[in-house]
């Protein structure tokens, strides 16, 4: 990909392999930081995320006019520092990312490799409710489910596994199928392993890369949908902060021109799907260019 | 027609261009032979021996990363390396025209038969789309398609792989080149299929007097069909001459190897020979003689430089040491 | 080709039923449904009567298919709020999203497709990098947010357009962008790749080396092989750009379904959710089924499957 080559880096020729890397190396450092961030947000936030000075409302990023170094980069509606909150947030939506992503993941995987592998009536059913859940565009499932069961962060958790394990489901499906004709495969079946002996030792494993490589690219997408679900009010609920949330109470600050509190949690946001994307993207080509259909 | 043959290579060279320009692979190397008018030209060898670069490098349609870097190439007289995109792309299909391996993949599955095969007509010929179709009908009909006035309008799915070899050749005769070149035409067709292609192929060259270039491995079939061959290894030619002449006296030790480890009908007890080793990575050829690490009757020099063209014979050459 | 159809026909069915059976399933699972099928502030009888009305006694196989058969008559419940049958609400909103997606759709395609051709054809030259670029901000930039910017910037800092509402062309420019950028990157994607690989096979290959001239080539050989998996995608996503839209309707305050969901979740008004589901699952299922019918005419290779 040629986007090593804006890549800012001047490595020496001979080290052609590294560089192909730098289209890893930048979302990686990036998500490391972010992780960072989440990891030990007490430490690095400079002020408590929930509460604010109402005194001290919609001031400016530091390098403005009216703003100060007490808040680098100003302050929300309520007066709450808008850099622990991002920081906070990061750790909101890491969390939620992550965990959405392995439960999907899990789920997704185990009734792929059923699916693919015991065929008949289980595939079958499987494959309509993987079908039909698929036709549901993600985001309105995810309300109608944040509607009925009230938001918090763990429910959205679950609902985003919810909505998004059918993505894991058909792929892995797919690469079970072609995986049950290989000869290693069929030795296992002479040679009288039981069924579920086959899927936890043979297939398992080698589906594992695909997983991640959907688990890398499913990232962005899961985030973006958590962030719209609490822009929306469905999802994390306030005062904890998320980037989505602080995008909600930005838009009442925005008329007014306050437009940090727009565009610095939309940068984050977009920053962590970017990573995300170049990351799964990378990981795709690397761990089985057969996933390019995805 | 005009004295003088009707295809020339001088010592042409086609290399791939690695991506950062670190590593070329000579894929064509030093490549020459003459092709008269009317005469059949085997070229035989293994795969990635450039047999297939060496026909695209004739009609100049190279991937990208490829290049041709020296030689000569004469078409009836012209320089063909001095061609701009524009004359090439008159010249291919009407006067130099080329058959691939895989029937199946090379007609476009969403167009008609007649489409496909009225198209170089309408282009080269700027024949009306009436007068066009009835050509592709009646060139169907050349080709022993049965029916040919409903299979015009039949789509290559539809069609047996026979059908759309013969189709894949109506295409390349359909506005009558001089030089068809044919890449392993039958080697995607069954068995049974095979003799009749081949019939057609010299039927389609004796009527028409046209100039063949049979790219394949199979050398029965350059027996079968040519008057010269050319045997490539390693993107050189190591010998070439008349058929006749090198099937009863190979002179390089890979032609008489090559020879030897064709199965003869009869001699039911005898081992197969194979020939030892691999063939070697075009991007990193060993010095001297290419063949040499295989060669039962490599000798010192050989190791050192490499074997220039040797004359053995009324044009059968054979670049090897011991023919020196 | 009748048993394609046929056999289309079938699958949408099955899914259209699995599809209604999830919903219904995710309402009752909760235990009592009461709590969301009535008014905040209803009284105790009115949740009996409730009850009674939706037969909660008894089996679930019998409500679902109760269910089932007020859905299909067109029955959707009532909206607390507007207090009107929710289908009607959502058909009189639908055509404002649908114009929406349809703008958006233009605009995603007019850019994607002939980016994604350039970028194929000069592939690893200038526009392909300034594409890769474009792509991955596209399908990075969360939509929602790319509406609120372009609020910002254009009514905000320049006030050239309104920031929200519709009914002048000026209505529809933000809310379309907003909503087709994803997609364009995403079409243009998919464009580039279908046609690098259509301009890598073998049939590309014979063209050229029939002689025909390369914009032949390219316009008449690749373009409409590279073409249909594009199309099938955008067909697919014209639907699902009505459905995805909640937050840029939101954000915009255009008139349509997306805007009506975000008004049931704001308001409590659980009907509203619940239709909105059902009704854009069905919309998807029906869409893919045109596009797969629509496939068969354009490819045929599909039409005389066995």
């Amino acid at each position: 990909m040629s986007i090593s080559r804006a890549a800012v880096l001047t490595l020496p020729w001979r080290l052609t392999s590294v560089r192909i890397e730098a289209q890893a190396l930048i979302p990686i450092v990036i998500l490391t930081v972010l992780m960072l961030t989440a990891i030990f947000a007490d430490v690095i936030a400079p002020y408590n995320p929930e509460i604010g000075t109402l005194g001290d409302r919609f001031q400016p990023p530091a390098w403005l006019t009216g703003g100060s170094t007490a808040h680098l980069l100003g302050t929300d509606h309520l007066g709450r520092d808008v850099l622990s909150r991002l920081i906070f947030g990061a750790r909101v939506s890491m969390v939620v990312g992550f965990m959405a992503v392995i439960f999907a993941g899990v789920v997704g995987t185990v009734l792929g490799v059923l699916s693919g592998y015991l065929g008949g009536w289980v595939d079958q059913l499987i494959m309509r409710l993987t079908d039909t859940w698929l036709a549901l565009p993600g985001l309105t499932f995810a309300i109608f489910l944040a509607a009925i069961v009230g938001p918090s962060m763990w429910n959205i958790v679950i609902i985003l596994a919810l909505v998004f394990w059918t993505r894991y489901a058909r792929v892995i499906r797919g690469e079970v199928l072609s995986l049950r004709e290989r000869d290693f495969v069929r030795l296992a079946i002479v040679a009288g392993c039981s069924k579920r002996t086959i899927m936890r030792r043979h297939i398992l494993p080698n589906v594992l890369n695909s997983a991640i490589v959907i688990a890398t690219l499913m990232l962005g997408i899961v985030i973006v949908t958590e962030a719209s679900l609490s822009f929306l009010g469905v999802g994390v609920p306030p005062p904890k902060p998320a980037w989505g949330l602080m995008l909600a109470d930005g838009k009442k600050g925005m008329m007014a021109g306050y437009w940090w509190l727009t565009v610095l949690p939309g940068t984050c946001i977009a920053l962590l799907v970017l990573s995300s994307n170049l990351l799964g993207d990378w990981l795709r080509v690397k761990l089985d260019p057969q996933l390019r259909q995805l | 027609m005009t004295g003088g043959p009707l295809l020339e290579l001088d010592g042409l060279s086609t290399h791939y261009v690695g991506a950062r320009g670190t590593r070329i692979t000579r894929a064509v190397e030093d490549v020459s032979f003459t092709l008269d008018a009317g005469e059949t030209l085997g070229i035989v060898g293994e795969s990635g021996s450039g047999k297939t670069t060496l026909a695209l490098s004739i009609l100049r349609l190279l991937p990208p990363g490829a290049r041709i870097v020296s030689g000569a190439l004469r078409f009836e007289g012209e320089d063909l390396l001095a061609k701009s995109p524009r004359e090439m792309q008159h010249i291919r299909g009407k006067r130099i025209a080329m058959i691939l391996q895989d029937p199946m993949a090379s007609l476009n599955p969403l167009f008609t038969v007649g489409d496909q095969v009225a198209e170089p007509i309408r282009v080269h010929e700027h024949a009306s789309r009436r007068s066009a179709w009835a050509q592709a009908r009646n060139l169907l009909g050349s080709v022993h398609i049965a029916a040919p006035e409903r299979r015009v309008g039949e789509y290559p799915h539809q069609l047996s792989g026979g059908m759309r070899q013969r189709i894949v050749g109506a295409i390349a005769i359909s506005c009558e080149p001089r030089l068809l070149i044919a890449d392993e035409p039958t080697t995607s067709l069954d068995v049974t299929i095979q003799a009749q292609y081949l019939h057609l192929l010299s039927e389609i060259q004796r009527e028409r007097g046209l100039a063949l270039i049979f790219i394949t491995h199979n050398l029965g079939i350059v027996a079968r069909m040519c008057d010269m061959v050319a045997v490539m290894y390693a993107g050189r030619i190591v010998e070439s001459g008349p058929v006749r002449r090198i099937f009863d006296a190979p002179a390089h030790p890979y032609t008489r190897a090559l020879l030897e480890s064709i199965p003869r009908f009869g001699e039911a007890d005898v081992r197969l020979t194979a020939i030892d080793g691999q063939p070697p990575d075009p991007a990193a050829l060993p010095a001297g003689c290419a063949f040499q690490p295989r060669c039962v009757k490599a000798i010192d020099r050989c190791r050192v430089e490499r074997p220039p063209r040797f004359v053995v014979g009324a044009k059968h050459g054979a670049a090897c040491w011991l023919c020196g | 080709m009748k048993r394609f159809v046929l056999k289309r026909l079938g699958y949408a069915v099955i899914s259209l039923f699995l599809l209604s059976a999830t919903i219904f399933f995710f309402v009752r699972v909760t235990g009592d449904p009461t709590t969301l099928l009535v008014e905040p502030g209803a009284s105790r009888d009115d949740i009996e009567a409730l009850r009674a009305q939706l037969g909660l006694d008894r089996s679930l196989l019998i409500q679902y298919v109760s269910f089932l058969s007020s859905a299909v008559r067109g029955d959707f419940g009532h909206s607390f709020y507007y207090r009107t049958p929710v289908l009607e609400l959502y058909l009189s909103r639908l055509p404002n999203s649908l114009f929406l997606a349809v703008v958006a759709m233009t605009f995603s395609l007019v850019i994607g497709i002939p980016s994604g051709i350039l970028a194929a054809v000069r592939v690893n030259g200038f526009w392909d990098g300034a594409g890769k670029m474009f792509t991955l901000l596209g399908l990075s930039m969360p939509q929602f947010w790319v509406g609120l910017l372009m609020i910002l910037f254009f009514s905000v800092y320049l006030g050239w357009l309104p920031s929200s509402g519709s009914g002048t062309p000026w209505h529809v420019l933000m809310p379309a962008f907003a909503l087709g950028w994803y997609f364009a990157a995403a079409h243009m994607r998919l464009t580039r790749s279908s046609m690098l690989e259509v301009l890598g096979s073998e049939y590309v290959k014979l063209a050229r080396l029939k002689g025909l001239p390369e914009a032949l080539v390219i316009a008449k050989h690749a373009f409409k092989n590279a073409l249909i998996p594009v199309l099938t995608l955008a067909g697919i996503n014209l639907v699902t750009m009505v459905n995805v839209a909640v937050v840029v309707e939101t954000v915009f305050a255009w008139p349509g379904v997306g805007r009506l969901l975000y008004e049931g979740i704001a308001f409590r008004d659980f009907p509203i959710v619940q239709a909105n589901v059902l009704l854009g699952g069905t919309m998807i299922v029906v869409v893919s089924l045109v596009v797969d019918l629509l496939y068969a005419v354009i490819d045929p290779r599909i039409r005389y499957e066995r």
